[in-house]
């Protein structure tokens, strides 16, 4: 037996055989669709070396419907039951939005009531919208606890919605002049009771999240995009200003009477994962100071909370019951629609995950021609790459979470 | 006209003054249309990137985020056809500024933002994948939303609503 003399070294074994396909270190994995850390259905392609991240190349489009696609055979009022389902989460914003850039479009002045209401149910939204990215991210992470107690306070805001709306989720409360209707009676009660209740909650979230060293430990320093990255990225929302940027849309662009309420922009400078977890955390006290601020004018009674403006509003039934005019105004209205001069507008606000803008164009009709959205949740999802790579794989899932997208704002 | 007036004042978004760049851009530009308090700037694409690059590091105009890139189709029989609008701001003077470039049909190429703007990556992406505007250039330039062996470009007006 010659057996002896056929050993060879371990380290020359390669060099007999094929190339092992085991011996390249890297690996392509593929993260999601249907992972629960996405958010929905986000899919990454994942080249790692080890547990880090070489690339990051994000796939979307699983959610994709058409809406701008949609919205072009819509008229002019029946686009917001589109917008609030984009971005699912903050579907006030999304109407407020649209809205607001068929008024410029239009030159219609909104009644200082239905600007109150807007702002109260905005901000609300933007508190639930919150508290569901805290439950969400903190569950990611591992700190499962947080996800209830989120989620118990973002069941009493959607209550306050079915009370004033009518619906829990897409609303389409707020329309072109306005809002829909005036707020119930109880509607007020209900706010306060929710308002009253909510800093101490948020005392308990931040005991309970904020001060976990773990949970530290795995956002310090992670997911790291410098001040000139995140704007070379057009990075906007709490995202722009965990990197230092002091920019908020209700501040530099005020719209729906935002210039008259008191607030603070949080803004830290580190731009890893914990400075945006502590935008967002102080968003909620921000947003809870202005809510209180409107209840306070809401209580003040009256006002109609509808411009009057003929192409917006319906004409009276007594009125109606007289005139032939009135009752032809009230019957194109209803079955064609109004019509919106020639025109372009691009309007920005600030949703809760960042810069929603609406560019519309109007040919004069009674649909719009084209009605462009920018969602927040898109353009920051691109810079995902510049936020992950280099990072370790665990880490990916903690930066999605930091920068709150929903897939139905992203892919629309 | 006594509502244009008032939609200026009602609505605060801050437009620039763009007339720093009519003469230095001449050839680029062709025309810089004032509504609803909006500027937009009509420009050829011949000269775009000196133009944006312009915009970008000017210090009193100072672009330095870029918006939104959206495109129109203008309609079947229409030329140009397609119509791609930069939307411009500026964080440190927090004004906006529209840039729009028309395109005709069998020519529907533009140059990328990419070198100028990182944000301008997906925005364009879009576009060629909704409207079939092809960006020279651009790093990556696949479909993003659609599938990748899709055919048709949905937002062109011809496509239909329910799809092929």
């Amino acid at each position: 037996m010659q057996t002896r003399e056929i050993v060879v070294p371990t380290s020359s074994i390669s060099m007999l055989r094929k190339p092992d396909p085991l011996a390249d270190t890297r690996m392509t994995v593929s993260m999601g669709p249907q992972h629960p850390s996405t958010h929905g259905v986000l899919r990454l392609e994942l080249v790692l070396d080890g547990e880090t991240v070489i690339k990051a190349i994000p796939d979307i489009g699983y959610l994709h419907t058409g809406m701008e696609k949609t919205m072009e055979k819509e008229k002019w009022q029946q686009v917001v039951t589109i917008t609030c389902r984009m971005d699912y989460l903050n579907s006030m914003g999304n109407d407020l939005g649209y809205c607001l850039a068929v008024e410029k479009l239009m030159g219609v002045e909104v009644p200082e009531r239905a600007k109150v209401i807007r702002v109260l149910l905005t901000e609300l939204n933007r508190i639930a919208s919150h508290l569901v990215w805290f439950g969400t991210h903190a569950m990611d992470i591992g700190a499962m606890t947080g996800f209830f107690y989120a989620f118990t306070h973002r069941e009493k805001i959607l209550d306050i919605f079915e009370c004033a709306t009518g619906a829990r989720f897409h609303q389409s409360y707020f329309v072109i002049g306005g809002a829909r209707y005036d707020v119930p009676d109880n509607f007020i009660p209900l706010v306060k009771e929710f308002l009253d209740g909510f800093p101490p909650f948020l005392e308990e979230c931040k005991r309970l999240v904020t001060g976990n060293k773990i949970f530290q430990h795995r956002t310090k320093g992670v997911g790291v995009i410098s001040k000139e990255d995140a704007i070379d990225w057009a990075l906007s929302g709490p995202t722009i200003r965990g990197s230092g940027v002091n920019w908020d849309i209700r501040k530099t662009e005020p719209y729906s009477g935002y210039e008259t309420y008191d607030f603070d922009v949080p803004v830290y400078d580190d731009g890893d994962v914990w400075s945006r977890y502590l935008v967002r955390m102080d968003e909620f006290h921000e947003s809870w100071k202005i809510c209180n601020q409107a209840l306070e004018r809401l209580k003040q009674p009256g006002g109609s909370v509808k411009s009057d403006h003929p192409k917006l509003k319906l004409p009276e039934r007594d009125l109606m019951k007289q005139h032939i005019d009135v009752m032809i105004h009230h019957f194109l209205l209803a079955s064609e629609g109004f019509t919106v001069p020639v025109g372009e507008v691009y309007q920005s606000i600030e949703s809760a995950r960042g810069e929603i803008a609406y560019y519309v164009v109007s040919d004069g009709a009674e649909r719009p021609y084209r009605v462009r959205v920018r969602t927040p949740s898109y353009v920051n999802l691109s810079a995902l790459p510049a936020m992950v790579e280099g990072s370790l794989i665990a880490d990916v899932v903690a930066v999605i979470g930091s920068i709150d997208i929903v897939l139905g704002d992203v892919d629309r | 006209m006594s509502e244009s007036i008032e939609q200026t004042q009602t609505h605060s978004s801050r437009y620039a003054d763009a007339s720093l760049v009519r003469t230095k851009f001449a050839d680029t530009i062709e025309e810089i249309i004032e509504a609803i308090g909006e500027i937009t700037l009509v420009a050829k694409r011949e000269g775009l990137v000196e133009l944006m690059m312009f915009l970008r590091d000017e210090p009193s105009l100072k672009f330095n985020y870029l918006s939104d890139i959206g495109g129109v189709d203008l309609g079947e029989f229409a030329s140009p056809r397609f119509a791609v609008a930069y939307q411009l701001y500026s964080l440190t003077h927090n004004h906006r500024l529209r840039v729009k470039v028309f395109l005709e049909e069998d020519d529907a190429n533009l140059p990328t933002m990419w070198n100028i703007w990182k944000a301008s990556n997906w925005l364009e992406r879009e576009i060629y994948d909704m409207f079939g505007v092809n960006f020279e250039g651009h790093p990556d330039q696949r479909r993003i939303l659609m599938p990748a062996d899709y055919e048709g470009h949905p937002l062109r007006k011809d496509f239909p609503i329910k799809g092929y």
